[in-house]
């Protein structure tokens, strides 16, 4: 938070109302936007902000100091909820689905949730890549669930309306939009708060917190919870934007992808992780046409030269002393 | 039951090979290595290499092995000095989970790095797999080459265990897992311990890959599967602790060879299950050797 | 006068190092109590048990009548007990105002997930706290580049968030040098002003501000209490000379 004169800028927060105003500005931008994108940008971007909910759960917690290797687990989680759910209980609705998913994955990470703010460091990591691990490997082996080819979701409606096919791209494209950008806003909202200011303290000393009154595991068992309700919000939309759901979602690989979008935007500004996700969804797009042998190689690249010269992120460079 | 028991102890063997590599760079750098399965992976495409030239070069069938044992060194000696002067030691001191990050990044950069070199068909080094012939014993056949391998973990680990425990260099090494700070300041040349160790990981899980490449198809990917059930064992076992290592390798391939056989419904989240539940119980591993950081 | 702090029969060994033995002691509102002793004679372990961080072997620590002596240091904290450290345990990240918000957020019972932590009633609260430390110059600028003395004030004026009824000072003036010792405890002791309702514990080593500064000291060694009076007449018994301040040769 210093720039460079070594001072901080310090001045009572931006109001609400004004942060409000940028997300629904940015959200009507790009909903405008999307009217005149050609179908596989609107659906790339559906996907980064998809993804990007995930990584901002991994955002909520690194804000305390523990890093999960693990997010897969409420990513498959969601997706998988929203998609039983439309296949088996018949609800269409893409809202609903999504708001299921997020809920049905935060409901299921809840009981791990007081084990976990025990934890830090490697031993956290570790435990939340175990965890999504055997997620991962019971999906694989539950038939039912279509075993390791995972099943095709059918398409959802949107308020009572059949999606057409011409539009149901843009639709989810404007859906997941808007639903990023109304997280994104409600996470901003919750890291100026007092939680939000004590997890910020916790991360640097957890004895003093204790010490003034505050609790840090509730504190940390709260970001896991919200974290898990990010990550099952994402699932949801990606599989709805994708179709098809499998085990993979929950693979270490693909928490791996979050936590590096995570890590390349830093944990101070918002927009820099939806901003990193593109990045990455872009990178992955192309690399199958143009560089499907180095891609993997640039993204870890990328990745030291983040960590080696840029440790708060993309994102350190525009936040000064607040934002956005 | 005897076809269990030995299935699980050929797995146990590379797998203690591998995560006994895993633990000694934990232990001694604080580094959590999620490339170092891309290192296993490095040693099976060089065996496959260096078995092909072999036999290209017309050399006696029992030579692939000396072939494949220098396809590891050749890894270590190769890989192990550019990483970690090239790249680890800017960031030693950080973050343990920063590291892990950085070690992320190598993973990624090696996968692609064994495609360029090798390509992304499967390689398939079935010469050496027949070298020690089949035994039978009761009325089911084995091939000897499992038990080769078995034999060869216990090479290792009696070796790797008499140099820790009873040369110079390796009672330095353990002072040094014990404490760099306190291990420097009595004049200990820690970069150098660094590297020693470092390479000595990267040989065994290399020396890992090598051997087990006549048992598998070596194609881009292997290594993801690798660190998981990697971590999972030293996770058991307790980072930094080599008897660790060993009892959670027996433990892993016996519950995956148990649950392969009997309960095909659990093999792969039963590992991952064991490892979680050793994580919240006694998350310092069967042999403590470190404390685990918690609150 | 009811007593805020009781301690009854309490006892505390490590292994075979007696640190708390047959301490017994009734501490009333709005006195200034300094604790004397060498190191290693119980001041430390005394201070601990009143937080929470230590439980006594046996005995009983009271707080306005309360057992406290079960509980843990988040409950006693919001009991009305808080401690300042001596090494700050500061926020070396955040500017000085953000820490006051910190201690302001962690005292604060309804915590929020929406509440701004920088709304204009905390950030008033906190600048009047910084100002009577004589912080308000400080405010913008982030702690860890900061001086020592500057940082012990701010761990002080946190402590002070909570306006607790018992404040526990650990070494408030070491770390300071010489000549600075004795304007900071001004500083410290205008900021804590004259009332009543606060109560102070420090623990001190400088004889001449515990005169000064102290309406009450109270002499540790081997884990006992040798002298409890005022500081004229404390430091003046022959045990604390000899124990203590090192004037009387132990034979």
């Amino acid at each position: 938070m210093a720039n460079q004169l070594g001072t901080t800028v310090s001045s009572i927060a931006t109001p609400v109302r004004y942060t409000v105003m940028w997300a629904l500005g940015i959200c009507i931008a790009l909903s405008l936007a999307g009217m005149v994108m050609p179908k596989w940008l609107t659906f790339l971007i559906t996907m980064a902000a998809a993804n990007g909910l995930v990584s901002l759960g991994i955002m909520v917690l690194m804000r305390g100091g523990v890093v999960p290797f693990g997010q897969g687990m409420v990513f498959a989680i969601g997706g998988y909820a929203a998609a039983l759910l439309s296949n088996k209980l018949g609800i269409k609705d893409a809202l609903l689905l999504t708001l299921c998913g997020g809920v049905i994955a935060a409901l299921i990470a809840a009981p791990f949730a007081p084990l976990l703010s025990r934890y830090r460091g490697i031993f956290f990591a570790m435990l939340t890549l175990a965890l999504s691990m055997v997620t991962y490997g019971l999906l694989m082996k539950l038939e039912v669930l279509g075993g390791s080819d995972g099943f095709n979701m059918g398409r959802p409606t949107l308020f009572g309306q059949k999606l057409p096919d011409e539009s149901v791209g843009y639709i989810m494209y404007v859906l997941t939009i808007s639903v990023s950008t109304l997280m994104a806003l409600l996470a901003r909202i919750y890291f100026d708060s007092t939680r939000g200011l004590i997890t910020v303290a916790a991360k640097e000393n957890e004895l003093r917190v204790e010490y003034l009154g505050g609790s840090v595991r509730q504190a940390m068992a709260i970001n896991f919870i919200l974290a898990a309700f990010c990550g099952g919000l994402g699932g949801s939309l990606a599989v709805m934007a994708l179709g098809h759901i499998e085990p993979n979602f929950s693979f270490w690989t693909t928490s791996g992808e979050f936590v590096f979008v995570a890590i390349l935007a830093g944990w101070q500004s918002v927009i820099a992780l939806f901003v990193a996700s593109t990045v990455l969804e872009v990178v992955r797009s192309f690399s199958s046409s143009y560089f499907p042998n180095t891609w993997q190689m640039s993204l870890g690249i990328f990745l030291l030269i983040v960590i080696r010269f840029l440790p708060r992120g993309i994102g350190s460079l525009w936040v000064k002393g607040g934002g956005k | 039951m005897l076809t269990i028991l030995i299935d699980g102890l050929t797995y146990a063997s590379w797998l203690f090979i591998v995560a006994l590599g895993l633990t000694l760079v934990f232990g001694v750098l604080k580094i959590l290595n999620i490339a170092h399965g891309s290192f296993y992976a490095l040693g099976a495409y060089a065996a496959a290499s260096f078995v092909g030239w072999a036999s290209a070069m017309k050399w006696a069938p029992g030579f692939t092995l000396v072939a494949m044992l220098l396809a590891a060194v050749a890894v270590a000696a190769l890989v192990a000095p550019l990483i970690e002067r090239g790249l680890l030691r800017f960031f030693y001191g950080r973050d343990e989970v920063l590291l892990v990050l950085v070690t992320y990044a190598m993973f990624l950069i090696l996968e692609d790095a064994t495609k360029l070199l090798w390509g992304a068909n499967p390689y398939y080094v079935s010469e050496p797999y027949t070298l020690f012939g089949n035994i039978d014993i009761g009325n089911q056949t084995y091939v000897g080459y499992d038990f080769a391998l078995v034999a060869l973990a216990l090479v290792v680990g009696m070796a790797v265990w008499w140099w820790l425990n009873r040369t110079q260099q390796g009672k330095i090494m353990i002072a040094v897992i014990h404490s760099s700070e306190i291990a420097s300041s009595m004049g200990v040349n820690i970069s150098r311990v660094y590297m020693v160790a470092f390479s000595v990981g990267i040989f065994l899980a290399a020396l890992g890959g090598a051997f087990t490449a006549p048992m598998i198809s070596v194609q881009p990917g292997v290594s993801v599967g690798v660190i998981i059930v990697s971590f999972a064992v030293v996770i058991i076992g307790g980072l930094g602790s080599i008897e660790g290592a060993a009892v959670g390798a027996i433990i892993v391939g016996l519950a995956r060879s148990m649950a392969v056989h009997l309960a095909p419904v659990a093999e792969l989240f039963s590992i991952y299950l064991v490892m979680a539940v050793v994580l919240m119980f006694r998350p310092e591993g069967l042999f403590q050797r470190i404390q685990a950081r918690k609150i | 006068m009811k007593a805020v702090l009781q301690a009854r029969d309490v006892e505390k060994k490590f292994g075979a190092v007696v640190a708390a033995a047959n301490i017994n002691i009734d501490i009333f509102a709005g006195e200034r109590v300094s604790l004397i002793g060498s190191n290693g004679a119980g001041k430390t372990t005394f201070v601990n048990m009143i937080t929470g961080y230590l439980k006594p072997d046996q005995g009983q620590i009271l707080l306005d009548g309360h057992d406290i002596t079960p509980l843990y240091p988040r409950a006693i904290t919001h009991l009305g007990v808080a401690r300042s450290f001596q090494i700050p345990q500061v926020y070396g990240e955040l500017n000085v105002l953000e820490n006051m918000l910190v201690a302001n957020a962690c005292h604060d019972q309804r915590l929020s997930f929406w509440q701004p932590a920088r709304r204009r009633q905390a950030i008033e609260r906190a600048d009047a706290l910084l100002d009577r430390f004589a912080l308000t110059e400080h405010r913008a600028r982030r702690v860890a580049e900061l001086p020592g003395g500057i940082r012990k004030l701010l761990d002080i004026a946190m402590a002070l968030t909570s306006s607790p009824k018992l404040l526990l000072l650990d070494e408030p003036t070491s770390g300071v040098s010489a000549e600075e010792k004795f304007p900071m405890m001004e500083t410290i002791m205008a900021g804590l002003g004259q009332d009543q309702s606060t109560t102070v514990l420090f623990v001190e080593h400088d004889m001449d501000i515990v005169s000064r500064y102290a309406s009450r000291v109270v002499a540790f060694y081997s884990g006992r209490i040798i002298a409890d009076d005022k500081p004229e007449v404390a430091l003046a018994t022959d045990d604390v000379r000899r124990y203590v301040t090192g004037e009387l040769l132990s034979e």
